[in-house]
């Protein structure tokens, strides 16, 4: 089967600058095996993630989307992938318009894939809204008047309007507090299961990883030092690194 | 004698919300409290309201005895000589809480001749001393450099060492390991371990992560929507927590170590 | 909320003010107690029945010029203010989009036109023209235009930073779709209360041309104008310096008002924020 996303050997460097921020990266996401990648500040995940939505050109390498090369000028190409690949980002305050309401935050990817005009919208908005445990009325409201965890719920719910095939997701419940960590990581298990969503999923939290992801790479310093099942990676990690990570997370006493 | 004693500690806005009500807590010399909550609980404004730092239009009532000292109502002269000297305070966003404009040996320097009274040499090596203590590799290069040029793990580092630089009675950390990557979070937690222990420093540590808090106090209060829920020994707590909140607390961390242990299986 | 019924009479006081001089400027499109040009009351007559605040050392009626002369007073400010909106905006964005030297010849314009007195571009388009109410508020508007580019410059940066500029992107929306539907709302608050404070810079900058011999020629009357002209007779006449200077000085503050109280009513959520 033909992996929706691939990256083969693909580098980043920013003009004027010779050292890459991300470098010789390879990994394919297949239906239904969500990945994480998994690094600390500076690793280039955020980089990658903009290699994964088509926003930022590799200048090495190959992103491929269901098999042909991403090329960000054909059109046609665009339309097919923006529609099935969505994205949740991390900070809920940021990433909704305060000066839309929640309706017309949640139907743009709709209006703008010319899936969908306004009215004919306002279903599948309605829709979306109850799949993340959003009252209908809230399309009627502006963002400032709900919490953080709702307020990712709502930016889930624009990245799954128009039923993609990928979700990714860049440190989807860091800013979240815990209780609501655990919500929005349960409505992220059941999108996967309901909407046969793959996630691709950016974090620092292994946690969050093992709860969501099949899969798991790990980054240092723009390079990949570790790839494989999550339970793997996690469980017996194989690069001193990982090693590092994994003894890192604070436990709860006995 | 306490260090830290708050008796009925009222937070209002000038409005008249109250946002912490009815808020008791004590700390005896050298002991280590834990602040627990979620964002909105409170946990914040009241570590300002021990330090007399509210801002401007909240008002506390009740009273807060830092060291012998009434806070609340305490004129601006009183608190100066109180802050460094009785307690000081470490922030999540070390980037915020330096000033960007000068370089970090100055900033060190500036409580430790306010303090202590040193100058020149004697000052210089006062500096260096306090940034070896929290481990920085190349005291002498990072006394050089503005905020913006170390990495944040090292900035945090920084600001423990002004915190330090006074030999307070009490430590106050507001989530001083939130901001940083998870490897730099667990040498962060073990350096403070290690430097209140060698000084039998009281702590009032603050933070929304139970496993983070439990790494470095004893004793936990768990605050929600401004009052006090459920208070105890911290591992307690952790296995038999009695409040339904305090149980959805536990119950979230928990489930979310669980997917840890089941890979690890 | 207490605050929010507060920053309203701000908003109110504001209009009323500036709204009681937009009034006389209106009917002195259709009605002048005497025309600009009748010189029959005799000179420097004092306020009284036949002349509600009296002539000045032509003879003129001093309430029709002013009546006149706060109809240049809204042409100048709405004038500048529109050429202000206008190249300051494009600008603006233009710049904010812009990468590398396009964005540092932009900024560079913008600066070299901040630090260009605006008395001095005025001087060279009167030069290159004539002294006219037009040229005046060209001159003014184009000084205007840069502070404005650069503030709407910052803004719209500010905006394109926010993760739901790149929501927008995934989206599939267009960049100017993008412009209009999330930049623009975006920093319309903030523009439009600094186009208010910059309409009432205008009217002082109309005012000071004027008061130079810049401004609008006779006989359109300008407050500026009037000011230079009743300053000899001050100590005789006040009224003639007096009358123009008290209007000058309402409207701005009645501007500044309203710019205030347009600040807190435009944002709902930093209302909220506040409370």
């Amino acid at each position: 089967m033909t992996p929706v996303l691939e990256l083969n050997g693909a580098s980043f460097a920013y003009r004027g600058h010779t050292a890459p921020v991300v470098e010789d990266i390879s990994f394919t996401v297949e239906t239904g095996h969500s990945l994480a990648l998994v690094g600390e500040s500076g690793a280039g995940k955020t980089t990658l993630l903009r290699l994964l939505l088509g926003l930022a050109r590799a200048t090495a390498g190959t992103v491929r989307f269901d098999g042909d090369e991403l090329k960000p000028r054909d059109r046609e190409q665009m339309r097919r992938f923006r529609r099935s690949v969505q994205c949740v980002f991390q900070d809920p305050y940021s990433s909704l318009d305060p000066r839309r309401r929640v309706g017309s935050i949640v139907s743009e990817p709709l209006r703008s894939l010319g899936i969908d005009s306004r009215s004919t919208a306002a279903p599948k908005v309605a829709e979306a809204l109850e799949r993340v445990g959003l009252p209908a009325d809230a399309a009627e409201r502006y963002p400032h008047e709900f919490s953080g965890g709702q307020r990712q719920r709502i930016a889930i719910a624009r990245a799954t309007v128009c039923d993609p095939r990928v979700l990714l997701a860049d440190e989807p419940v860091s800013a979240l507090d815990v209780t609501t960590r655990v919500k929005v990581v349960d409505l992220l298990n059941e999108l996967k299961q309901e909407q046969r969503l793959t996630l691709v999923m950016v974090s620092h939290d292994l946690s969050v990883v093992a709860s969501l992801c099949e899969r798991t790479a790990v980054l240092e310093s723009g390079r990949i030092v570790e790839q494989g099942e999550t339970g793997q990676v996690l469980g017996s990690p194989a690069h001193p690194y990982t090693r590092r990570l994994v003894d890192s997370v604070p436990r709860l006493p006995a | 004698m306490n260090i830290l004693d708050v008796r009925d500690l009222g937070i209002r806005t000038a409005d008249g919300r109250t946002l912490v009500d009815g808020l008791s807590l004590t700390i005896a010399p050298g002991e280590r409290l834990g602040l627990i909550g979620e964002s909105g609980s409170g946990k914040s404004l009241t570590t300002l309201a021990v330090l007399g730092l509210l801002p401007d239009g909240m008002t506390a009532t009740g009273g807060v005895e830092l060291a012998g000292t009434q806070i609340v109502g305490a004129s601006e002269k009183q608190l100066r000589g109180v802050r460094g000297r009785d307690a000081a305070i470490v922030f999540q966003e070390p980037l915020t809480a330096l000033d960007p404009l000068m370089r970090v040996g100055r900033q060190i320097a500036e409580p430790l001749s306010r303090r202590r009274g040193l100058r020149g040499a004697e000052l210089k090596r006062a500096v260096v001393d306090a940034l070896e203590q929290v481990r920085l590799p190349e005291p002498d290069r990072i006394a050089r450099a503005f905020p913006h040029e170390i990495s944040g793990g090292q900035r945090q580092r920084v600001a423990l060492a002004m915190a330090l630089a006074c030999d307070p009675k009490l430590l106050i950390a507001d989530e001083p390991t939130t901001a940083l990557d998870v490897t730099v979070q667990s040498d962060m937690l073990d350096l403070l371990d290690t430097l209140v222990r060698e000084r039998d420093m009281a702590v009032l540590f603050v933070s929304h992560d139970l496993a983070v808090v439990s790494k470095v106090t004893d004793r936990v209060v768990v605050m929600k929507d401004g009052r006090v829920v459920e208070e105890g020994d911290v591992r307690t707590i952790v296995r038999e927590p009695r409040e339904e909140y305090t149980k959805a607390l536990v119950a979230s961390a928990r489930q979310l170590e669980s997917a840890l242990d089941l890979r690890n299986a | 909320m207490k605050q929010s019924t507060k920053r309203s009479y701000t908003l109110t006081f504001g209009c009323a003010l500036a709204g009681l001089i937009a009034l006389l400027a209106l009917v002195s499109l259709f009605w002048a107690p005497y025309a600009a040009d009748d010189t029959s009351g005799g000179r420097l007559t004092g306020p009284g029945a036949g002349h509600l605040l009296g002539t000045d050392k032509l003879g003129r009626d001093l309430f029709t010029q002013l009546m006149t002369g706060s109809r240049v007073a809204f042409e100048a400010g709405l004038g500048s203010v529109l050429i202000a909106a206008v190249v300051g905006v494009t600008l603006g964005v233009l710049a904010a989009f812009a990468q590398g030297w396009l964005d540092d010849t932009l900024s560079a314009f913008l600066d070299i036109l901040i630090a260009f007195p605006t008395l001095l571009l005025a001087m060279l388009i009167v030069a290159a023209h004539s002294a006219t109410l037009g040229s005046a508020v060209l001159a003014i508007g184009l000084a205007q235009s840069a502070v404005v580019g650069r503030l709407v410059r910052i803004l719209v940066k500010r905006v394109l930073a926010q993760d739901y500029i790149t929501a927008a992107r995934t989206s599939g929306t267009s960049w100017p779709r993008i412009v209009a539907g999330h930049v623009l709302p975006n920093i319309w608050p903030t523009l439009v209360v600094n186009l208010a404070l910059q309409f009432g810079l205008a009217v002082l900058a109309e005012a000071g041309l004027s008061y130079l011999g810049l401004g609008a020629p006779p006989p359109n009357a300008s407050w500026g104008r009037m000011l230079q002209e009743a300053q000899a007779t001050f100590t005789t006449a006040p009224a003639g310096a007096l009358a123009p200077g008290i209007l000058l000085v309402l409207l701005v503050i009645g501007v500044n008002l309203i710019a205030d109280g347009l600040r807190d009513t435009l944002d709902p959520a930093a209302r909220r924020r506040r409370a």
